[in-house]
């Protein structure tokens, strides 16, 4: 009797559950079928083409193009630097909502020249794919695979690693003087912080609009945040001993400056792919330096534990190596929208770390009993934005 | 941006002492991912698209474009603008003149401007540019004009006839009106639309041409029409396609075949909005030209190239020397290779 009646009871929550999707059913078939009774006719018609990437062969230009607009698209001609030209398509001119496809071009480029390519819709709508100074898109050999490892080595591993160098040199600091390390290094995050976000909103603007690129950086962010910040609530029970905590700490600030330096060599590989960036000896030098106070940053909450040579090692590969990925990334198969979304996650590990660590700042300074934001803590704090926006002076192109 | 010959070799030098050194950092790992990186993209390089743009490549060289020959709408009516003369319905009138009836109607039609791109039109009959009205000097023309647009259009004609038959009263949408005057001075005019804003309604579309022979007439000679026009798609007051009878590279997609040693003449004129200027160059060969073609006494032109204001026109006269593909476009490079582009087939 009991068990019958809550049985009964299931079944009513199982309906009540569905109720509203199966209303919803009958409505969508509904509207499918008499449509939905507002008028929809168009002043003109929608048509959104992206132009995702324009590949400089010896043939030609490949361009590989995505339709996000509400509607197929067919593209009817292609105008290259004000001239009708011969394209052909793969698969097809005719391109579903959401699909995409490559425009073949075999047009004569100059080195160095700018170039512009026009896709004419067959509703007469025009998208425009600029070439900013033609040069020949690396192909994807063994030879390019190396170079781009080489990109990112510089402007990853050999800073971080030798940052972290500095460890042994800050070792020797009183208790205040970590605490002002640890504040330098929350002024560089918090610098990083800024630039991540904002070059995660410039390539989420960027990317087709369907896929609210912009708004994946804000998601992406709060919930790599939160993650880190649940993982922590967990796992800090078990582990209580300081030693443990710093070490721990030391391997989320490098997983989140990894996470950043993944974005920046997806910009780096990027623009070198599509010719926009020479990266002469001058560039490859300011990453170097730019990134040399990731190091430190890693290093500063090791300051009281006993890490080993094994520790730094890894430490710089998580902080430093995932730069050589996104140079191959951005070089062979860059994509905004994913771009976006990972300079979300790299700012939200970020802030992370930066709360971490000002806890670890607030807490030794109880314990010694010295105000938090003591002139020395103010002046690390302020050291590492400046070090940083100095340093940034040399790589922003 | 500059062409800097130190930037590739700066670049270049930094990678291949690189490429050295990475070899012996990274281990010979990264040797056999790269491979794979490598094979994986070569895949994707489709031998038979590489051959094919090859030889479009070489075919590009030459032309750039090649717009096939495929029979499209758009095509077939640039093709038969060239030669379709509208004569009205003729009567005599009772102190024995001729009149000539014709029947215009305003519509707004989708028209193929170049292969496969539509263009939302102003008509004249359904076709841009309207038909080719054809009489004889001092003839009595009646141009019954109705109005099935969307909008409030008039014809206005270019020659000499009374103000008050000049087309400046726009007919509202679902109105009526004839044009009535006596057919001169002989020679080639333009009608269109003049109600304001005038950029919009003629280069959407609404013009032609109007001939009037010359009583005595021309000699005998194959005749053509040539109305050249641009289109602006995004209107932003720039054309994107321009076109003779309009339909881009009409006469390269279907060469126009005329006899060697036999008179072509052709009606030229330029309704082009937005850019101040065409012109008209013939390949391998020199014509003679007169300017709007009214006056009789007039000393023609000796050239290949010749250029014409906004609603001005002319008469051009060619013999072919020999057999062969005689390319004509318009001299701005920028006009031929956006559409203004043809050839005579001459056998």
């Amino acid at each position: 009797m009991e068990t019958a009646h809550k049985k009964k009871n299931n079944q009513l929550l199982w309906l009540l559950g569905l109720m509203p999707l199966l209303l919803l059913a009958g409505m969508i078939a509904v509207i499918s079928t008499w449509g939905t009774g507002v008028k929809e006719e168009q002043a003109a018609p929608i048509e959104v083409l992206n132009i995702e990437r324009i590949i400089l062969t010896d043939d030609g230009f490949e361009v590989r193009i995505l339709n996000s607009g509400p509607k197929e698209v067919t593209v009817a001609q292609v105008v290259v630097d004000g001239a009708f030209w011969n394209a052909s398509y793969v698969p097809s001119a005719t391109i579903e909502r959401l699909g995409s496809s490559t425009v073949f071009i075999p047009y004569p480029w100059v080195e160095g020249d700018p170039h512009e390519i026009k896709l004419i819709t067959s509703n007469g709508l025009i998208f425009i794919g600029d070439v900013v100074a033609a040069m020949k898109t690396p192909a994807a050999d063994a030879n390019r695979f190396l170079q781009y490892s080489l990109i990112g080595f510089y402007v990853g591993v050999i800073p971080v690693g030798l940052g972290l160098l500095w460890y042994p040199f800050m070792r020797r600091f009183s208790s205040r003087g970590i605490q002002a390390v640890m504040a330098f290094t929350v002024g560089l995050l918090f610098f990083l912080v800024v630039d991540t976000i904002q070059e995660g909103l410039e390539l989420g603007a960027a990317a087709p609009g369907v896929f609210q690129g912009t708004g994946l950086v804000w998601f992406g962010a709060l919930l790599s945040f939160l993650f880190l910040l649940a993982i922590d609530q967990s796992s800090s029970k078990r582990a209580e001993k300081g030693n443990d905590n710093g070490k721990r700490v030391s391997f989320k600030i490098a997983g989140g400056i990894g996470l950043h330096n993944l974005g920046e060599g997806l910009a780096i590989g990027a623009a070198f792919a599509a010719g926009e960036a020479a990266l002469g000896t001058f560039l490859i030098v300011g990453f170097t330096l730019h990134n040399i106070t990731e190091g430190i940053g890693i290093a500063a909450p090791l300051l009281k534990a006993k890490p080993t040579i094994k520790t730094f090692l890894a430490l710089a590969v998580l902080g430093g190596g995932p730069a050589i990925i996104g140079t191959w990334i951005g070089g062979f198969v860059f994509n905004q929208t994913l771009a976006a979304l990972f300079f979300g996650i790299g700012a939200g590990a970020i802030i992370q770390v930066i709360y971490v660590i000002s806890k670890m700042v607030v807490r030794d300074a109880k314990t010694e009993g010295t105000p938090s934001v003591s002139w020395p803590n103010f002046s690390g704090l302020v050291l590492g934005v400046l070090v940083m926006y100095g340093t940034a002076l040399l790589v922003n192109f | 941006m500059a062409f800097d010959p130190n930037r590739s070799f700066s670049r270049r030098s930094i990678l291949k002492v690189g490429a050295a050194g990475i070899a012996g950092i990274l281990g010979s790992s990264l040797f056999n991912t790269s491979a794979l990186f490598g094979k994986s993209a070569h895949a994707m390089g489709k031998d038979e698209m590489h051959h094919t743009l090859k030889d479009q490549m070489k075919q590009g060289m030459s032309h750039g474009y090649d717009p096939g020959t495929d029979s499209t709408p758009g095509l077939e009516a640039a093709v038969k603008a060239l030669t379709a003369f509208d004569y009205g319905v003729v009567s005599v009138s009772a102190e024995g003149k001729t009149i000539r009836e014709y029947d215009i109607q305003a519509w707004d039609a989708e028209l193929e401007i170049a292969k496969g791109i539509k263009f939302p039109g102003w008509t004249f009959n359904g076709t841009v540019p309207g038909p080719t009205l054809r009489c004889t000097e001092g003839d009595i023309v009646r141009i019954k004009f109705g109005n099935g647009s969307a909008h409030p259009h008039s014809i206005h004609f270019h020659g000499i006839h009374p103000t008050n038959m000049d087309g400046l009263e726009p007919v509202p949408t679902g109105g009526e009106v004839v044009y009535e005057f006596e057919a001169k001075p002989a020679g080639l005019h333009p009608f269109h639309c003049h109600v304001p804003p005038l950029a919009r309604h003629i280069h959407k579309g609404l013009y032609g041409h109007f001939i009037i022979d010359p009583k005595k007439p021309r000699k005998p000679a194959k005749e053509l029409s040539m109305v050249m026009n641009g289109f602006d798609l995004d209107l932003d007051g720039e054309n994107e396609v321009y076109t003779v009878n309009g339909y881009a590279f009409a006469y390269q997609s279907r060469p126009i075949k005329v006899k060697t040693g036999e008179l072509v003449r052709i009606y030229l004129s330029n309704l082009t909005e937005f850019d101040p200027i065409n012109s008209f160059h013939l390949h391998a060969n020199f014509f003679h030209y007169y300017a709007t073609g009214a006056d009789p006494e007039a000393r023609p032109y000796y050239t290949d190239t010749i250029m014409q204001c906004q609603g001005e026109r002319g008469i051009i006269e060619v013999t072919f020397p020999a057999p062969g593909k005689y390319m004509f476009h318009a001299h701005q490079s920028e006009f031929t290779e956006l559409g203004w582009m043809g050839f005579f087939e001459v056998g």
